[in-house]
């Protein structure tokens, strides 16, 4: 199966492992990653707060050109180019705006290209190549974590239970691992202060990993670039806010189901982890007794 | 030679914003065969039914056009005009200038003309129209009411008082319906059962109804005044003659861990059981899904220690077939339950329940016999958050519409838990609170102030467990929007009211409109509020639209009388707009070949067979004939007939195509 590939800024970035992690399993399940030619930045973070035509014209290039090149879907890994990337392509389904775009972006676009994240893509295997490929189950209590961006707004993504989302939890069953019931899949990270906010991010990210560790999780699966870079790179502050630490590491979902693969370690870029991945091996441990972090009517 | 008035009506604006009316009106003048053509503002008004009226008497017209709105709410009105100017009335049409052209067109010169071509296509219509008369049908004195609630209840009691005979049919074993479930009701606080179950009672034994529990309407056939209804009796299990209503099965019964559905799961019932202690008629039903002796063949425990020997395992659904003349819809409405929210949970947390388990819990015949009992422990909920408007005015919940009874019962909830546990704490999320009634704005003042209840502007976000408590994610949006989270006991949501479970399915067995939520239309939102388009079938109560109990009661009382009115009278006219097959002299008879593909094609069962014969009794020909009292005048035995034999009274193919060549 032939798949046009979007990596973005993030995966050649401060997400390499993701990009590596991804293109690494995706021949053993069958999927051919071809990129993109000539891709540019999906706008994310600053041009839809900035100039409407510019957020809608620099996806539209990537969309046109992914269409010049005979892409009927493309994968985007990163939720911040998944959601501008999906956006904009459902925004371009207005031809007179389309028209009006195209000719900003210098490249024609017809709407015919199909955005794609990875879960949506992975899903596809789960039941067939994936879960015959296993060679080594990924025997852990994992903690699935969405994040804001994959299912939202329902109405563009149309893609699993917004509120609820499932299909994280399906693909690690099928790796064998045992996703745990929580609040948090959803919950913002804090993402959009991750520059100017650092303390917003301690406190949200803080209550995350807090409630996964909890509920007995001995990893947090993620699909998005700033939610691993939030819970992984903003530790330390973390620690402070919570003001107890946790050694939870947080997996991209491409590296979990590269370990029950059989891919080696440094394919994956589990090496570039900040908080070292050491996952007991094929153990289920029981959950550790932490104190929640909320308390009460919040008005500090 | 045809002599043809048109008239052309501004509606106001609404026609003449778009379409210059003066000049419809100027060029219908000059159409072949029209002798009067006018335009006035309102031509449905008096004066403008007099300008009609006066046209017909005084040019002799031979046919009418009304140039106005669709026929469906006002031709009537032009046609009893044109019948008191001594003109028969199926000589008047209507050309829809409204819907078909001012409405959905800029203005503009082509817009006129469009309305022009209209009223030219129905004049070349009516030359061709022949006068009709109406067909009587007798009418069937006894009125079907469907669902037992307190809707239907009251709509039965009144046409039976009334001095009509009345089948009240209600699928589940006992009447009652929601309101039997609740404590109390707003804004009185008056206990519910307090006031329905003598209701309920009088339904049961007043000599004018019959009524029909853990019944279902099967089928309905034909039309106003003359339906026969098919009601399924599903088979009780239970002689229901013999029982005594002693409750020994009940208590016997081994299997007791089915969810009960009158205490909305918070209580467990048998197999064979009676829904709640005050039911009518009080007598039992075997669930045979659950019952052991249905589902491994063995038990009959029941069986063995019933007195009376009333117990019948081999007891068969009966089908009843009644005739009726007119029905009430009155099937009520459901509640969202909690698993329809994954942001509160998915139904998973035990202690969020949805509005009707909590009036099981503050219901002195429910679970708890009215102790403040959450469900997951059976403690004392210190703290309970009340959400309104739980999946309602949420489009991406997909239920756009107001639930219009949650404002109003989620105070009397937040009300009722503080009288029960003084030191409690009741926080109640709302968007707006919507409290228009006779004293329901002064009952909800009444919970804030009096009884303290904690309201908070603002949505729930998330609602998860941690620690035994529920923790519950909010924003304050008169303080700022400023995210809150409270430490619940208890949660209960306000969830959407939505059609009854088998809406659509009814509606369409009785052949009624509904809107996509599946609630039952009525004909017309102001003036029309409890009929239905299928004439003879009203509606009331929640099945219409989402209502409290005084609204369904005056709803119900409304189709009362409605269908009073309708038996008021001994026979009734219905319009000739029916299907006939020709006759001529003989020797042809009819050009009907007797192939009788219009049998086949007929939904409503209309085609009969003749058989034409000498004077001696020798047989010339069969050949097919509508009954006018069944046909409904759609038409499909007309495009269907092969030797063009039938023909639609006021459609025929000769009208048809008239208007056809006159575009």
């Amino acid at each position: 199966m032939k798949l046009g590939y979007y990596p973005g800024c993030s995966l050649l970035g401060s997400s390499r492992e993701y990009g590596e992690s991804f293109c690494a399993i995706a021949p053993r399940l069958g999927l051919e990653l071809q990129e993109v030619p000539d891709w540019n930045c999906c706008g994310a973070s600053a041009a839809h707060n900035l100039n409407r035509e510019l957020s809608l014209a620099l996806p539209a290039r990537v969309l046109g050109l992914a269409e010049r090149a005979g892409f009927a879907e493309v994968v985007a890994p990163c939720s911040a180019c998944y959601s501008r990337l999906a956006v904009a392509n459902h925004e371009l389904q207005d031809e007179t705006l389309r028209r009006r775009i195209s000719e900003i972006a210098e490249v024609e676009y017809r709407g015919t290209v199909r955005i794609v994240n990875v879960l949506e893509v992975l899903a596809r295997f789960a039941s067939d190549s994936l879960a015959r490929k296993v060679v080594e189950p990924f025997k852990h209590r994992v903690a699935c974590y969405y994040g804001c961006y994959l299912v939202r707004p329902p109405k563009i993504t149309k893609f699993d239970r917004p509120e609820d989302p499932q299909s994280m939890d399906e693909l690690m069953k099928v790796i064998g691992a045992e996703p745990i019931d929580w609040a948090f899949k959803t919950e913002c990270c804090g993402a959009g202060f991750s520059v100017s906010r650092t303390d917003l991010v301690a406190k949200l990210s803080g209550k995350i990993l807090n409630d996964a560790v909890r509920r007995g999780a001995e990893a947090i699966i993620v699909a998005c670039p700033m939610c691993q870079v939030n819970l992984d790179l903003r530790r330390d502050a973390i620690t402070g806010y919570l003001g107890r630490e946790h050694t939870i590491p947080v997996l991209y979902i491409s590296q979990a189901i590269g370990l029950a693969l059989g891919v080696d370690e440094q394919s994956l870029g589990l090496h570039r982890h900040i908080v070292p991945v050491a996952l007991s091996q094929n153990t289920t441990a029981e959950p550790v007794p932490v104190e929640p972090v909320s308390s009460g009517r919040e008005d500090a | 030679m045809s002599r043809i008035g048109v008239f052309v009506c501004h509606c106001g604006e609404n026609i003449a914003g778009t379409v210059d009316c003066a000049e419809v009106a100027r060029a219908s003048g000059e159409l072949p065969g029209v002798v009067v053509s006018m335009d006035y503002k309102y031509m449905c008004s008096d004066p403008g039914q007099g300008l009609i009226k006066q046209a017909i008497k005084e040019k002799r017209l031979t046919g009418v056009v009304v140039a106005a709105c669709s026929p469906r709410m006002h031709e009537p009105t032009f046609r009893r005009a044109c019948a008191e100017a001594g003109l028969n009335p199926f000589l008047c049409e209507m050309a829809n200038l409204r819907e078909h052209c001012s409405w959905v067109h800029e203005k503009g010169e082509t817009t006129t003309q469009k309305a022009i071509d209209l009223v030219r296509v129905i004049v070349e219509k009516v030359k061709r129209n022949q006068p009709l008369y109406p067909i009587k049908v007798p009418v069937t004195k006894t009125a079907l009411v469907l669902g037992g609630g307190v809707a239907g209840i009251q709509a039965a009691l009144d046409i039976a008082n009334a001095g009509h005979k009345v089948v009240l049919v209600e699928r589940e074993p006992s009447i009652g319906g929601h309101m039997a479930q609740l404590s109390e009701t707003f804004p009185t606080l008056d206990c519910s059962q307090c006031i329905l179950t003598p209701r309920m009672v009088e339904a049961a034994q007043h000599p004018n109804i019959t009524l029909y529990t853990y019944s279902e309407l099967e089928s309905l056939e034909g039309f106003i005044g003359n339906f026969k209804a098919r009601i399924r009796k599903k088979a009780r299990s239970v002689d229901e003659k013999l029982c005594n209503g002693c409750g020994v099965c009940t208590q016997k019964c081994p299997t007791r861990k089915i969810p009960s559905e009158f205490n909305a799961a918070l209580g467990m019932r048998t197999a064979i059981y009676v829904p709640f202690p005050q039911a009518v008629p009080n007598k039992p039903v075997i669930d045979r899904e659950h019952c052991t002796f249905f589902t491994k063949g063995k038990c009959r425990i029941c069986e063995k220690f019933c007195q009376a020997k009333a117990i019948r395992f081999d007891q068969q659904d009966e089908i009843i077939e009644i005739p009726v003349g007119a029905v009430v819809a009155a099937t009520g409405y459901d509640i969202k339950h909690t698993d329809f929210f994954p942001e509160y949970g998915y139904g998973k947390y035990k202690d969020v329940i949805d509005g009707l388990q909590f009036e099981r819990l503050a219901s002195a015949s429910g679970p708890t016999l009215g102790a403040m009992k959450r469900p997951s422990d059976g403690k004392e909920p210190e703290t309970v958050v009340f959400i309104a408007c739980a999946g309602s005015r949420d489009p991406a919940k997909g239920i756009e519409y107001c639930s219009k009874i949650c404002c109003m019962y989620t105070a009397k909830h937040a009300m009722l838990y503080k009288h029960k546990v003084h030191h409690g704490k009741a926080y109640v999320f709302y968007m707006d609170i919507r409290a228009g009634g006779k004293m329901y704005e002064e009952f909800v003042r009444r919970a804030i102030e009096e009884d303290g209840v904690n309201y908070v502007r603002g949505r729930v976000s998330r609602i998860y467990e941690e620690d035994g408590k529920l923790v519950v994610k909010g924003a304050d949006t008169l303080l700022g929007a400023r995210p809150i989270e409270i430490k619940a006991d208890m949660v209960v949501l306000a969830t959407a009211v939505v059609a009854s479970p088998g809406a659509e399915h009814l509606a369409q067995k009785i052949k009624v409109g509904y809107d996509r939520y599946c609630f039952l239309s009525e004909s017309h939102p102001k003036l029309r509020p409890v009929e239905t388009n299928t004439a003879g079938i009203m509606v009331a109560g929640a099945c219409q639209a989402p209502k409290d109990i005084p609204e369904s009661v005056a709803q119900a009382s409304a189709a009362a009388a409605k269908v009073c009115g309708l038996f008021a009278q001994d026979e009734l006219s219905r319009e000739p707009v029916v299907a006939v097959v020709n006759r001529c002299a003989p020797p042809v008879y009819s050009t009907c070949v007797g192939c009788f593909l219009c049998e086949q094609a007929c939904p409503y069962q209309a085609i009969e067979r003749e058989e034409i014969k000498t004077r001696d009794g020798r047989l010339i020909k069969t050949v097919a004939k509508v009954n006018a009292g069944v046909c409904q005048g759609c038409g499909t035995c007309v495009a269907l007939c092969r030797s063009k034999s039938i023909d639609l009274q006021g459609f025929t193919n000769e009208q048809v195509y008239a208007e056809l060549l006159a575009l």
